[in-house]
């Protein structure tokens, strides 16, 4: 990858003494695809406003191209923004929208012209030049939003959840379309998200945020294959996450049972998490089966059928293509690549648990909910957790 | 249906109050004392011409000099915390919790000849001012009494200018000058019409403040109007100095909607 283009040095934000970014460390290279992912107040969309400069971080410095901007004002910076919901000028038409910023910087008339235009024909919205912006769809207001920021041709461009207020199928041919300017154009694009799903379809980068920390960086791959802790495998995909102790490396014992597995470099003896995929799991026959339980609720979803299996009393999350039905006494098979082992955490015990299963789950990970009800739900179940652990 | 049903006690308190009223200043303004059809009150109002100048020109002084006053006031409000702006507004309310001819009464304690200010003044030793009876003191009553009507909508429609507007301009490469100019002004433009109207028309018409603080020299067209029902016992002159009355006030209006619909495109 190319060279260091931001760097954000221990980072803290604070708002009337509520801390919301603690000690973010974090560097973003030129030409890469970052994305900030965590549920909402998890402080993302703060960690992209220092970028922008409509914060000043109460501690730690940003620095761009190796100088502190940290007091550089919004207008002076080298970067533009697509804000959540897009922030049109109403009273200016859709190429006046466009031409907003290089008006601003007093480009001569002839180049504005060639550059709107080329613009537009980028984000496909040639011939609404003189449209009112009102008078938009949500998803050709959305492209205005972007030929707006990117005709300024910034070295950054922010996105604060450019899609989360577009359906589905747009939202899917939008991310397609995003990745295309980004790699067409050679931008940086620091994207803002909590649908860990675009996240991982359209980064380079992905960076997991809860309360205010990074919780891990990396490749979506290796995040979703190797999460470091219980909250970035709960927030990543679905997980099962047991209680297990790692009697030596490469062997890692829950359930009473002792399973081969790929992780090593842990203490002897040592309790961890383990996480399991729900689609890595084999179903099979009793008699030849790790682990045997009963199906307790199925729930059909298209691509694949959501299984509960009550194993003496937790239930995991299997997804399967084949129809279990429900009382069925089944046995899955475990191989060492479908375990992963990690450290305990202060989200140990919190998340992958499907005891009480129900169809709600869905609606947690569901983006169109919004974020004020999610975080003052996630808040609550935390500070229940950290009592839960304190008495450990 | 449901919206008609709900409308219907105004709509027959407009029936009873305006609309009929305003068809009698109609036959009024078009007949003589004994009721006959004639056209001489509206020959007659050409005498008034000077005066009608004069009536929309201090309403048009003052509604400038408010919206002066009133433009940054209400700015500075919208910009407040919720508490701040709403003590504010309150204090800009307050004044008019007091009668109208009350207030009026205080600026003529005022600005007497022998009044507070000029007691003050000869106390220093200097000469009395002669503070009333002049265009400025009936444009000060004017601007006193009518400020509020120019802050309230403006105001209404800063503080609805989404904040994120503003940051998109900042980002885009936009001064805090600039913003003001190229975003937030533009998107006041209808606070400043409505707020425009809510002064003009009321000091076009009015009678009292410049019956207080003015002299003959600066007699309005509302004391005219007065004074044809009152005194002069000729409701037809009066009711056709209404009548045209109105129709300048709504020409006034219709310009300055015109204004404001050029206006944002005019700021691009």
């Amino acid at each position: 990858m190319s060279k260091e283009l931001i760097r954000l040095v221990g980072c803290t934000m604070a708002f009337d003494n509520e801390i919301v970014l603690n000690d973010i460390n974090l560097y973003i290279n030129d030409r890469e695809f970052l994305t900030l992912l965590g549920p909402s107040g998890c402080g993302k969309t703060t960690t992209l406003r220092l970028i922008a400069g409509f914060l000043t971080p109460t501690g730690g410095d940003v620095l761009f191209d190796g100088v502190r901007i940290n007091d550089v004002p919004p207008h002076k910076r080298k970067v533009n923004t697509v804000f959540q919901r897009y922030a049109l000028f109403p009273h200016l038409d859709v190429y006046e929208n466009v031409a907003f910023g290089l008006r601003i910087a007093k480009l001569p008339e002839k180049e504005i012209d060639e550059r709107v235009t080329e613009m537009l024909e980028i984000v496909s919205l040639r011939g609404f030049e003189n449209r009112k912006v009102t008078q938009l769809s949500g998803g050709q207001q959305q492209r205005v939003a972007i030929a707006r920021a990117l005709v300024n041709r910034p070295k950054v461009l922010l996105l604060d959840e450019p899609l989360g207020a577009l359906d589905l199928r747009l939202r899917k041919d939008m991310q397609q379309e995003l990745k295309r300017i980004q790699q067409a154009l050679g931008i940086t694009f620091i994207y803002v998200t909590h649908d860990q799903e675009e996240a991982l379809a359209m980064s380079d980068t992905v960076v997991v945020m809860d309360k205010g920390r990074i919780q891990q960086i990396g490749h979506p791959e290796d995040i979703y294959n190797e999460p470091k802790n219980a909250f970035v495998a709960d927030f990543i995909g679905e997980s099962n996450i047991l209680d297990g102790v790692m009697p030596e490396d490469y062997a890692v014992k829950f359930f009473g049972r002792r399973f081969k597995c790929v992780d090593a470099g842990f203490a002897k003896n040592e309790p961890v998490d383990v996480v399991i995929r729900p689609e890595d799991i084999d179903i099979v026959p009793p008699d030849d089966g790790h682990l045997c339980g009963t199906v307790t609720s199925v729930t059909f979803k298209g691509v694949h059928y959501d299984t509960i299996v009550d194993f003496h009393g937790f239930k995991w999350l299997i997804q399967t293509t084949e129809l279990h039905p429900v009382g069925s006494y089944i046995g899955i098979l475990l191989t060492p690549d479908d375990i992963h082992i990690m450290h305990k955490s202060e989200y140990s015990g919190l998340f992958g648990d499907y005891s009480s299963y129900s169809a709600e789950y869905d609606e947690i990970n569901d983006p169109d909910i919004y974020p004020e009800d999610i975080s003052e739900e996630v808040s609550e179940t935390s500070s229940e957790g950290e009592a839960a652990k304190d008495e450990e | 249906m449901r919206n008609k049903t709900l409308a219907a006690p105004y709509l027959v308190w407009m029936a009873i109050f305006t609309v009929i009223p305003l068809g009698i200043v109609f036959y009024f303004a078009f007949t003589d004392g004994t009721g006959a059809f004639t056209l001489a009150n509206i020959d007659n109002i050409g005498n008034y011409l000077p005066i009608f100048v004069k009536s929309v020109w201090l309403a048009l002084v003052s509604s400038i000099i408010c919206l002066i006053i009133g433009y940054p006031v209400a700015y500075y409000i919208a910009g407040r915390s919720h508490r701040g702006q709403r003590f504010l507004y309150m204090l800009v309310m307050l004044p008019m919790c007091i009668s109208f001819l009350l207030r009026t009464m205080a600026w003529v304690a005022l600005l007497d000849d022998t009044g507070i200010l000029n007691g003050f003044i000869t106390a220093l030793g200097m000469k009395p001012l002669p503070l009333i009876r002049t265009n400025a003191a009936v444009v000060l009553g004017m601007v006193y009494n009518y400020l509020p009507y120019m802050i309230m909508p403006l105001y209404t429609v800063i503080m609805k200018i989404d904040p994120r507007l503003v940051e998109a301009a900042q980002d885009l490469g936009c001064s805090n000058p600039q913003v003001f100019r190229r975003v937030v002004f533009p998107l006041s433009v209808p606070g400043i019409v409505s707020g425009f109207t809510m002064v003009f028309v009321p000091a076009v018409s009015t009678f009292y403040i410049s019956q207080k603080l003015g002299s003959s020299g600066t007699t309005l067209i509302g004391d005219v109007i007065e004074s044809q029902f009152k005194t002069a016992y000729n409701p037809n002159l009066g009711a056709a100095l209404s009548l045209v009355l109105m129709l300048l006030v709504l020409i006034c209006i219709g310009v300055m909607n015109r204004f404001s619909g050029d206006g944002e495109v005019a700021t691009v």
